[in-house]
């Protein structure tokens, strides 16, 4: 699936769930269901600075494609964290780098989180940014 | 003074942001220990100060400046009443309690902490009775010791005498403490540092809204509170001091108000109070307070906290039918006043926190500037209900159904 098409796949799930309550539910299975990261990674250089909760975000480049791992302390914020790795994963550090990312507003996303929180969302797409910028310039050095 | 049982609802519709709604539903405003909301009295008397008599303080010659400086020190002498202070001299006007703590670490720091001094805390303290202290510890190459809690977040007193010793320069602590809510034992306290000559700062943030606080029968040397606490405006607050304490103490501020005269060899400070009021106070913040403590006495003390000790135990035996829920800090409503601090089952507090607030609950999570505390219960932080004299049962009631559509969510 290309980060495009999970993007709108989000959309079209909050689009169809009107419970606010239920909305949340959903949310917090996406993050149940995203594989355990290992113990080893939750170290203090992966942590997400600007979350209240605690985040920690890791990344692997394997053949080309980045992979990240994360974690988080709360459910509500490790869902939010999940639907992040579920888009950005498995793809190249250009096509992460050229994407846009509107499911955040299209979701209304910032709503779920009160703003002391939201400011985390801003902070992890920067941090799978520059994941890719670094992945990028790594492949590009002779 | 109205009479002893007292008419909540008719309180509640002095107060106009309680009729707002929050995501949809009618807001159940939980986070008074943060900051209480405003009744109509202060807005106005805030309101008409500006529209009526607003002209700076002290310095002017004419009429209006003249009934500004009138309302604004008879704010001091009620403040002084409400304390039952010895003198209205004895009332500093600052920002807040934690400027007023501020004050007393510098100044006090500045004439008296000398290399290998201590300050005794207690680790309850909120951020804003530690770090003032380790700064002027730092800067002195003093230190600061820390009166140990207990699980039931009561001091554990049994050391103090041992505590206090020779190098111990000043206690400082708090009355009622904002993370767990447990009234600490003042008195004993007092007498015990007073039995060694060495003085207390009390922060009696979260006190004041609750108890009747008398400095004089507490016999505290420093007691510091903030008015947006107690019903009053943001950004005035009040440091009370024993003359004889505060005279000893170098001024704080340098600028206008705080000088009998000025040369460029040599200035000479005022006298109390305003040695420690550099600069154009906050003339309306004081009418503000003023009108605040008005509208607290009119109620009493002692009926606001029948009525809160009754909401508050409504409330401690409604959640506890929840499964997984558990206090952190004094089981007895007795031993509290203001703060239910808590957790349920595994739940994250903020997660909870999210859930409640979609419900137009409004508590508060995390650590409540009392990092030490959550350290000492190897926990995160908690949910903390606070309560002031506007909340009823009926939002217990929804607090509890609040977290036990959370426990759905989140269980």
């Amino acid at each position: 699936m290309t980060i495009n098409e999970q993007q709108d796949e989000y959309i079209a799930s909050f689009e169809f769930i009107e419970d606010r309550f239920e909305r949340y539910e959903y949310i917090i299975d996406i993050g149940k269901k995203l594989p355990p990261m290992d113990e080893k990674f939750k170290t203090p250089g992966n942590v997400i600075k600007g979350c209240q909760s605690t985040v920690w975000l890791h990344a692997e480049y394997v053949n080309g494609l980045i992979y990240f791992f994360a974690d988080s302390n709360t459910q509500i914020v490790k869902g939010v964290v999940a639907m992040f790795v579920n888009i950005y994963s498995g793809h190249t550090p250009g096509d992460i780098l050229n994407s846009e990312m509107y499911f955040v507003e299209k979701v209304g996303l910032q709503n779920f989180l009160t703003s002391n929180r939201s400011n985390g969302i801003v902070a992890m797409l920067k941090q799978i940014k520059l994941y890719a910028f670094a992945y990028q310039a790594k492949s590009l050095q002779p | 003074m109205r009479g002893s049982g007292l008419d909540v609802g008719k309180i509640r519709r002095e107060f106009p942001i309680l009729d707002r709604k929050v995501h949809g539903y009618p807001l159940v405003y939980l986070d008074n220990a943060a900051t209480t909301q405003k009744p109509v009295a202060v807005l106005n008397a805030m309101d008409d100060y500006y529209r009526h008599i607003n002209s700076n303080v002290h310095r002017g010659v004419h009429y209006l400046s003249q009934q500004a400086t009138d309302a604004c020190e008879a704010v001091r002498e009620q403040v002084a009443s409400f304390l039952h202070a010895r003198h209205s001299h004895e009332i500093i006007f600052t920002r807040g309690t934690t400027e007023s703590i501020n004050l007393v670490a510098a100044c006090f720091g500045k004439r008296f902490l000398q290399p290998g001094d201590s300050i005794l805390l207690s680790g309850m303290e909120h951020h804003s009775n530690i770090v003032p202290w380790q700064m002027i510890a730092e800067d002195k190459h003093a230190r600061v010791k820390v009166i140990p809690i207990n699980e039931s977040g009561e001091l554990v007193l049994d050391d103090l005498e041992k505590m206090l010793d020779s190098g111990v320069r000043l206690v400082a602590f708090n009355y009622v403490s904002n993370a767990l809510g447990s009234i600490n034992p003042v008195k004993a306290i007092v007498a015990a540092a007073h039995r060694r000559g060495i003085p207390v700062l009390l922060d009696a943030a979260q006190a004041v809204q609750h108890l009747d606080v008398d400095v004089q029968d507490l016999d505290a040397d420093f007691l510091a509170f903030s008015s947006h606490k107690i019903y009053g405006p943001t950004g005035i607050g009040v440091l009370y001091g024993k003359e004889e304490w505060l005279n000893q103490l170098p001024p704080y501020q340098g600028g206008g108000e705080m000088i009998k005269t000025v040369t460029f060899e040599k200035t000479t400070y005022n006298d109390l109070p305003f040695k420690f009021e550099a600069g154009t106070p906050d003339m309306a913040g004081m009418i503000g307070l003023g009108a605040a403590i008005r509208w607290v006495q009119d109620l009493g003390l002692q009926n606001i906290h029948d009525t809160e000790f009754g909401v508050m135990s409504y409330a401690l035996d409604r959640l506890r039918e929840i499964e997984g829920f558990r206090v952190v800090g004094p089981t007895d409503a007795r031993h509290r006043a203001g703060v239910i601090s808590f957790l349920v089952g595994d739940i994250h507090p903020f997660d909870l926190g999210e859930i409640l607030d979609q419900q137009g609950i409004a508590v508060r999570t995390g650590h409540h500037c009392a990092q030490p505390i959550m350290d000492r219960y190897c926990i995160p932080g908690t949910v903390r209900a606070s309560l002031a004299v506007y909340n009823t049962t009926a939002e217990m009631d929804r607090l509890a159904a609040g977290i036990e559509k959370a426990i759905t969510i989140l269980g």
